[in-house]
């Protein structure tokens, strides 16, 4: 049965009649228009919200009228939900070019041929300016619930160190000085100037409640007065001069699984996004190497500028001097070529009942390569088509909850597994060029991948797997400057664990 | 505190409230003033009022509020350009501030501030700045030049910041090097001819050094102006791939797209035997693939560019299919650009995966998405035959789904299957007249009655099936009202008796109450064939159509090439040469991949790909939406391309029918109507086929040795080169084909021998040829008329003629060729020697020779070594004028002869030669000119080989 007899024949025609004034092929306009003046990189930005207030305008060179706003909005009307707007709109006279993040469009406007590549990086880091990539709230508090706490992480975290912590309409409004201050200073006549947040940093602090206390009382400024040292470094992403007292490196290691897995249970493709975010707090120009157990796995990689690509190349090993503060050290891939293994199982099963308009959608759960580890914070999400009135769950486990305006059912698991280890292991991590013995973490987590289950309806699984470990090591006597990190693993262990039956009751519309 | 404080304020005096504000004494309600000032401008007010008090504040020493202030100007100074040149002595006083930060500030704001007036006076201070010794503000005034070469570029000439723009590339630090490569590029782009950036290897080399120390924003401009440079030979180009690679792991997206286009232009630069060339080809597949692990917005452009990638170079991506697959929470116009690239990527061994995942997505909500999907289905039943049937099979199951659009597009990509298939799945039309009420788009309708018309006699109630269609006849749209009236008149000519009728009705219906004129005229076409001759109309309606192609929608070869010089611009988006987005007046110069190692024809060439002759059919591929009419006039009218030759006559009318709806409809309608056996006669000269057309010997007893060779006086066969082995026995399942090539008596001739090699008997063998660069085509059908049995060999000659579909084949003289048997269809490709195609009227009058030959420009001209060859001038010549090279005149200079010669190809081009033979010397030296000079390399080869056989 397909989804789309939930439709009742009315809407279904409604959506078609629809689609007849629009031709599919909307997304490519049939003639993309000349640009009348000379190239500029990034002449205007808008930021617009979801109800499409436009709250933010700044013009890198002559004022563009807002009203070429009109052609997003018309985009983003005939678009079903906001994250199918299209990224690039072409009007009359410019293009637009948008990313949607935090639910803000960030809507750059362009003249003629530039790469809209450029133009989508450099949006995204003005939004990771604003706030640090990968650190929502949401994602904040799974941190904070998570039952093992890494004692030692500082009481101000400085993954809190961007602009405004959250990018909201509100933040960038009480702010909008020093948005349009940062604006300025990233983009010069369209050319971006500084992106390094490091840069940013020194060029205009960041607003705290303190300062702008201080500022408001003694008229001092937010603007820094000096030279930001780094911009003209060999290692632009470092300032110099960087004093700490305690000398701290962590590293994440943090793997995504995104899996499809068809009707009968079994994986269609999966794939790893990995990614090893750092948070470096050392003093002075440190020159880290970090090694690892099993480097062959990383043959698809993105790494930060800081790396030394070329020993990477011949040795596989990371050598580089870290960015002062959080950053991103490396993005890899792992295809689907290297098998992936898929923590959990997921079948289902949709059945109606004769002559009426209710149905039957059992939805079951279970591990898979049991290899010792939890599997936590199971969150089982269901897009429920449309056409869908109410649906009752009985949950073998865990909690439920059914949102009759978006229709996506949320199952609450819990935590039900173990599983394999993660694949990527750090081996040691060394440093150079300073004195002082630095305290070293690392910390493995497998999570939230984007698991989809291919059928009538599409189950979404939002597995969130943590394992925690932060070894810090004395250093060996006869080796002060290279020391042995991470042997071991601490994790929850789960006792509980058995396949779970989810029976979700829905009627349709008749 | 935060800065909303800021809007709080909208009263009616505002703007006098923040006058008195910036007037104020105190420094800290200045400054207050000033952010309110700016926060007002933020979101969209007019503050312009305000100006002399802003620029008031300007004279400070705090930072912020100078920065502020800059701001309120850049967005203001336009609009009062009397005001801002108070700002003037400012900025000339900051740009001699000891603080690099504020020099480098006002050089920055001083650029931003249009206004002519004020231009002048920034000169110097620029001037100063360009020059500073902190690297931090040369950077800034680098780009400063480009913002003031686009108020005034006059100005910048004049006081030659170009020039010192240009020494700028050679600064000692790699991000001035980087802002001066955008500037440039910036400038260069409003002057496509100033040749601005002169890249040669040293500057190369300046760049390549910049490239990896530089930030990655400077990596894109850098690696974007690379990818302009044209390398002198395989081996710059490959050093500069070498160093272009590690910029595949940067974790910016667009420096990796970039690193990707200046990979994709040079490699085409590389042999294609070198061990580098097949790891460049590794290595760039993981950055592709870990694209499209960004976020969507970035994942759209990607996807964009993956499609022109694995049009040009599918290799790379062939293993990587199960990234494509949609995942559920993608945006639609990620999913939709994934779709393509699955069947773009979609093959023999691959098609079980996609079609599984086609069927899930057809039963997916989003109705844009679930239509493309159905489609997809259709377009790997064209694009893999093995899968045809599974294909056709899915379709079924979808329409059983009665969901109506699904049903409908299943419809519509069914009738290509059908066109791609003739005769093989009419089986399920059953199954699709059972839904033909619920059909309500015109071109499922359209497609439903072509179906009916085009199966008529198998149907027996079509004449039912069109009648319910005609009831509502004007209310139809035109597509398928045309589809309505030539499926009738098809079904009239199958079934005369029973429909007389219902042909007259829609006749009527079609001439007399129509307003259209497109449909008026076909009803008279058809009305006035079928009164005069209905067996010439049978030969015109129901001729045989031309197959579809499997190649579906793929880019026009040369816009490709163009595309993929465009990596990651808009113009690969919107997959547009970039000339449709800029105007006339800029001139941007079209952009072409550069020719591949050895050969020493000009890459700039204006008419590369499309030589005198070789136009570039457009190919034939599956109608898109709302093309169905022209397609309809193809589909009827345009000459049969496979299965052998059309009969004469029929050949003769089709074109006779074509010429009437391009225009003859005038003389047909005046009056002139000789009944249709003249009118084929007359409007059907056959195309010109120089081949068939065999002329007499024109060496006109020039050469003893031809008469003493032929004996009758026929000029001796072209030179043909031995057998070679074409279709190995393990590939043909037992069916080995070994030939050759060749010319005799003016016919081209495929001389192959057929081995079955195999168990058992092998029968039923057809031949057709794909699409190549001349036009070759069988000219008869493959003649095996006895059974082949295990062990037996049989000679075959086909003869081919020139009047086919004509592709640019990479090489040129590159023939696909499919072979079908009982058992299977196995396809080759083989190399044709180009002298074939030498016609034997390709001697050239002396002054035409002379004339032309100073008329074709040097950079057409290509020049060649034969080694090693033992000929006297003369026995060269004769050996050559075997193969229709002829020898026009010849001069002895030095002891070294000189024989001009001249060729003409069977597509009408020709090719003048100048051999220098060195009595006593084994090199001879071959320059050729030619208007198309990508064929010098293979008419070269034929030198080469005809003199040594």
């Amino acid at each position: 049965m397909p989804c789309s007899n939930f439709v009742s024949p009315a809407a279904r025609k409604e959506r078609f009649l629809d689609r007849r004034s629009q031709p599919p092929s909307s997304f490519l306009p049939p003639s993309p228009r000349p640009s009348a003046s000379p190239a500029k990189m990034i002449h205007s930005l808008f930021l617009i919200n979801a109800s499409g207030d436009i709250f933010l305008e700044k013009h890198w060179k002559s004022v563009v009228s807002r009203s070429v706003c009109d052609y997003f909005f018309e985009a983003q009307e005939r678009a079903t939900e906001p994250e199918n707007v299209p990224p690039v709109i072409p009007t009359p006279h410019h293009y637009l070019i948008s990313v949607l993040r935090h639910r803000i469009y960030f809507v750059a406007v362009i003249q003629s041929e530039v790469p809209p590549l450029f133009v989508i990086e450099f949006l995204h880091r003005v939004v990771d300016t604003f706030q640090v990539r990968g650190h929502s709230p949401l994602l904040f508090s799974l941190f904070m619930s998570a039952s093992f706490m890494p004692t030692h992480l500082p009481a101000s975290s400085p993954r809190l160190q961007d602009y405004f912590g959250v990018c909201t309409e509100a933040a960038i409004k009480d702010n909008v000085v020093v948005v349009y201050e940062l604006l300025e200073e990233m983009l010069d006549n369209g050319f971006p100037l500084a992106t390094e947040s490091n840069i940013l940093k020194e060029l205009i602090k960041p607003p705290t409640i303190l300062r702008t206390m201080v500022n408001t009382i003694t008229g001092s400024t937010n603007v820094g007065e000096q030279l930001p040292t780094g911009q003209l470094s060999v290692v632009p992403w470092r300032r110099t001069g960087v004093k700490y007292t305690n000398n701290e490196a962590y590293f994440d290691v943090v793997e995504e699984i995104d899996a499809i897995i068809d009707k009968s249970g079994s994986t269609i493709t999966a794939e790893i996004q990995g990614v090893i975010d750092a948070c470096v707090k050392l003093t002075g120009m440190p020159d880290l190497t970090l090694s690892f157990m099993n480097p062959r796995l990383l043959d698809d990689v993105s790494f930060h500028p800081c790396v030394r690509f070329k020993r990477w190349e011949a040795e596989r090993i990371l050598s580089f001097i870290p960015p002062d503060g959080n950053f991103r050290l490396l993005s890899y891939h792992v295809s689907s070529q290297n098998l992936v293994a898929i923590p959990v199982y997921v079948k289902h099963n949709i059945t109606f009942r004769e002559g009426s308009s209710q149905g039957r959608f059992d939805l079951t759960l279970g591990p898979k390569q049991t290899m010792g580890k939890a599997v936590e914070s199971v969150l089982v999400s269901s897009q429920l088509p449309r056409g869908v009135l109410n649906a009752n769950l009985n949950p073998s486990q865990g909690t439920y909850t059914f949102d009759p305006v978006t229709k996506l059912l949320s199952w609450d698991v819990g935590k039900i597994n173990p599983q394999k280890l993660p694949r990527l292991k750090v081996n040691r991590l060394d440093m150079y060029g300073e004195k002082y013995k630095p305290f070293k973490g690392i910390k493995y987590m497998t999570k939230a991948g984007k698991f989809q289950s291919l059928d009538v309806v599409e189950p979404e699984i939002l597995l969130t797997q943590k394992l925690r470990c932060l070894n810090p090591y004395a250093p060996s006597p006869d080796h002060s400057q290279s020391l042995h990190v991470c042997r071991g693993f601490r994790s929850e262990r789960s006792t509980f664990v058995s396949s779970r039956c989810n029976d979700v009751w829905f009627e349709t519309h008749s | 505190m935060t800065d909303s404080k800021y809007f709080t304020t909208t009263k009616k005096g505002e703007i006098f409230e923040l006058k008195a504000e910036l007037n104020s004494d105190k420094k800290e309600k200045k400054k207050e003033a000033v952010k309110k000032v700016i926060a007002s401008m933020t979101v969209g007010k007019d503050v312009s009022a305000l100006f002399p008090d802003v620029v008031n504040c300007m004279q400070t020493d705090n930072l912020e509020l100078k920065k502020l202030v800059y701001l309120y100007l850049m967005n203001y100074a336009k609009s009062q350009p009397d005001m801002a040149i108070m700002a003037v002595n400012t900025f000339v006083k900051d740009c001699e501030d000891p603080n690099p930060l504020i020099r480098a500030l006002a050089v920055r704001t001083m650029g931003c501030i249009r206004v002519d007036k004020i231009t002048e006076y920034l000169c110097e201070p620029l001037r100063k700045c360009l020059k500073d010794e902190d690297p931090y503000v040369r950077k800034t005034a680098a780009v400063c030049v480009a913002k003031l070469h686009d108020i005034n570029a006059q100005l910048v000439e004049d006081q030659g910041f170009l020039d010192t723009l240009k020494d700028l590339i050679s600064d000692s630090n790699p991000m001035v090097v980087a802002n001066a490569v955008a500037a440039l590029s910036e400038i260069a782009e409003s002057h496509p001819n100033s040749n601005l950036l002169d890249l040669n290897p040293q500057t190369i080399n300046k760049l390549l050094t910049a490239l990896n120390e530089c930030t990655e924003w400077g990596q894109i401009f850098i690696l974007d102006c690379l990818a302009n440079y044209t390398p002198r030979d395989d081996r710059e180009s490959q050093s500069i791939c070498e160093r272009v690679t590690p910029r595949l792991s940067h974790a910016n997206s667009a420096v990796v797209l970039s690193a990707v286009k200046v990979l994709m232009k040079f490699m085409e630069m590389l042999p294609k035997d070198l061990d580098y060339y097949g790891t460049l080809l590794k290595k760039l597949a993981p950055p592709l693939v870990t694209l499209l692990s960004a976020e969507p917005e970035l994942q759209y452009v990607a996807l964009r560019n993956i499609n022109l990638i694995v049009q040009r170079r599918p290799e790379i991506l062939k293993h990587e299919m199960k990234v494509f697959f949609v995942k559920y929470n993608d945006p639609i116009y990620v999913k939709l650009e994934k779709l393509d690239i699955m069947i773009r990527l979609a093959s023999q061994a691959n098609i079980a995966q996609v079609l599984a995942e086609l069927k899930e997505y057809a039963t997916e909500v989003d109705v844009d998405f679930v239509r493309k999907a159905v489609r997809a289905i259709g377009r790997c039943a064209i694009k893999v035959e093995q899968s045809a049937e599974r294909c056709v099979s899915t379709l079924l199951d979808l329409i059983q789904t009665k969901v109506n659009y699904v049903v409908q597009e299943a419809i519509v990509v069914i009738k290509d299957i059908f066109r791609k298939y003739p005769n093989k799945y009419e089986s399920v039309i059953a199954t699709l007249c059972e839904n033909l009420d619920s059909l309500d788009e015109p071109e499922a309708r359209a497609a439903m009655i072509w179906i009916v018309g085009e199966y008529a006699e198998r149907i027996d109630n079509a004449d039912e099936l069109l009648e319910s269609f005609l009831e509502g006849f004007h209310d139809e749209s035109t597509q398928v009202q045309l589809q309505l009236l030539t499926a009738i008149v098809k079904l009239f000519l199958k079934k005369p008796t029973e429909t007389q009728e219902l042909v007259q009705q829609v006749l009527s219906l079609a001439t007399q109450d129509s307003d259209n004129p497109d449909l008026r005229d076909r009803g008279y076409i058809y009305w006035r064939l079928l009164s005069t001759d209905p067996v010439a109309a049978k030969e015109v309606v129901l001729a045989e159509k031309p197959l579809i192609s499997e190649e579906t929608d793929l880019i026009e070869p040369t816009l490709l090439e163009e595309l993929i010089c465009h990596i990651g611009t808009l113009a690969s988006v919107y997959h547009k040469p970039p000339s449709a987005f800029v105007e006339g007046s800029r001139g941007v110069q079209h952009k072409r991949l550069p020719g591949s190692a050895g050969s020493g024809e000009s890459v700039e060439s204006p008419d590369t790909g499309s030589a005198a002759g070789v136009s570039d059919a457009p190919p034939a591929v599956i109608p898109s939406q709302g093309d169905l009419l022209g397609d309809l006039l193809n589909l009827d009218l345009t000459p049969p391309t496979t299965t052998g030759p059309p009969p004469p006559a029929t050949s003769g009318m089709q074109l006779g029918a074509m010429d009437l709806l391009g225009g003859g409809l005038d003389s047909l309608l005046g009056g002139d109507l000789g009944g249709s056996s003249t009118m084929g006669a007359g409007f059907g000269a056959p195309p010109a086929a120089p081949a068939a057309s065999f002329s007499a010997p024109v060496s006109g007893g020039l050469d003893d040795l031809f008469d003493l060779g032929g004996g009758v006086g026929m000029p001796m066969g072209a030179y043909s080169p031995p057998k070679t082995v074409w279709l190995p026995a393990m590939k043909g399942k037992g069916l080995e084909i070994s030939g050759t090539f060749a010319r005799r008596a003016g016919v081209i001739q495929m001389e192959m021998t057929l081995t079955n090699k195999a168990m058992s008997i092998m029968t039923d063998f057809a031949i057709q040829f794909n699409r190549n660069s001349f036009g070759l085509a069988p000219a008869g059908p493959l003649q095996v008329l006895t059974p082949l049995s295990p062990n037996q060999s049989i000679e075959v000659t086909l003869p081919l003629n020139t009047v086919g579909p004509v592709m640019k084949m990479d090489p040129l003289n590159n023939l696909q060729v499919a072979v079908k048997n009982n058992i299977d269809v196995f396809y080759f490709s083989c190399q044709y020697p180009i002298s074939m195609l030498f016609v034997e009227d390709g001697k050239m009058e002396r002054q035409v020779f002379l004339a032309t030959w100073k008329d074709i420009s040097n950079d057409n001209e290509a020049q060649f070594q034969i080694k090693d060859c033992h000929l006297s001038s003369d026995a060269a010549s004769n050996k050559l004028q075997g193969s229709n090279i002829f020898t026009i005149a010849k001069r002895t200079v030095d002891g070294q002869d000189m024989l001009y010669q001249s060729t003409k190809l069977s597509n009408g081009i020709w090719v003048l030669a100048e051999l220098r033979v060195q009595t006593g010397n084994p090199t001879f030296t071959v320059c050729l000119k030619c208007r198309a000079p990508e064929v010098s390399q293979c008419v070269f080869q034929s030198y080469d080989a005809v003199l040594k056989n």
